[in-house]
């Protein structure tokens, strides 16, 4: 039996990575990654309570987290494509326009 | 210790490791999207090891099967061979959020022990395919069609974004 303290350990540490990358890097299709990694971190979570609570509802949390996550992807990575076309690049920098 | 353990710390520091790796590669974009796919196995054996096999099974087949695949065909696309962009200009701000990343991650785990609930004996067949479809088109049935609605959302937003042009009707 795996001990919940160490998946929500597992499941922080992953979540700071993924803040750490989306905040830290510049590539935008990094920083989709990065949000990816955080939204997996949070479903470790989820799962974690939901076999500690022996409670299946966790596990449909989950199954939500993943389908609003291939949504944002699709959505994310057709905002990059249409951004390239206009800016050709992919630096987060060229796109500072709402920056104060 | 028992193999489930052991399983468990193999998986974790694969994890780690390779999302290290993905957020430290400064180099290829595509070395950091397989990068990402190591982390989304290895959390999907860490799903089977907590019990949510049909979670693991949708993991190597969403995650790893298709939103990394759509990274590595968007990264072909656009031709980003290598992503060197110059150094960053605001590299204190960045290490502030780095080291409160840190400290947030220290805070936490300092926490944990004592804090969370007591692990439940599990009823038969949880996490497998029959259990989680009850749950799902019961109790949760009404959030499932929203999902739904919002793929079929998210499908008509990115033909509609990545058109080669938006002007002409």
């Amino acid at each position: 039996m795996i001990p919940l303290e160490q998946v929500i350990a597992l499941s922080a540490a992953l979540f700071v990575i993924g803040l750490v990358g989306a905040v830290v890097r510049r590539n935008l299709i990094v920083i989709l990654m990065s949000i990816e990694l955080m939204l997996n971190a949070v479903n470790l979570a989820l799962v974690g309570f939901s076999r500690a609570h022996a409670q299946q509802s966790g596990q449909i949390f989950v199954f939500m987290v993943i389908a609003v996550a291939a949504a944002e992807v699709a959505v994310g990575l057709g905002i990059l494509i249409s951004l390239f076309r206009n800016r050709d690049s992919m630096n987060v920098e060229d796109v500072s326009l709402l920056k104060w | 210790m028992t193999a489930s353990l052991l399983f468990f710390y193999l998986f974790a520091v694969l994890a780690l490791v390779s999302a290290l790796g993905m957020v430290l590669n400064t180099r290829n974009t595509v070395a950091a999207a397989m990068c990402l796919v190591v982390t989304m196995l290895a959390l999907a054996g860490i799903y089977l090891l907590l019990d949510a096999y049909l979670i693991a099974a949708l993991q190597v087949l969403v995650y790893a099967g298709a939103i990394v695949v759509l990274f590595v065909f968007v990264v072909m696309l656009l031709n980003l061979r290598s992503d060197a962009f110059p150094p960053s200009r605001q590299l204190a701000s960045k290490g502030i959020v780095v080291l409160l990343g840190g400290f947030v991650l220290w805070r936490l785990v300092l926490l944990l022990p004592g804090m969370l609930p007591a692990q439940q004996p599990l009823p038969a067949g949880f996490g497998g395919y029959q259990a989680v479809a009850l749950e799902l088109f019961t109790r949760w049935v009404l959030p499932f069609e929203v999902a739904s609605f919002l793929l079929l959302a998210a499908i008509v937003g990115a033909v509609v974004l990545a058109k080669r042009r938006l002007d002409s009707r």
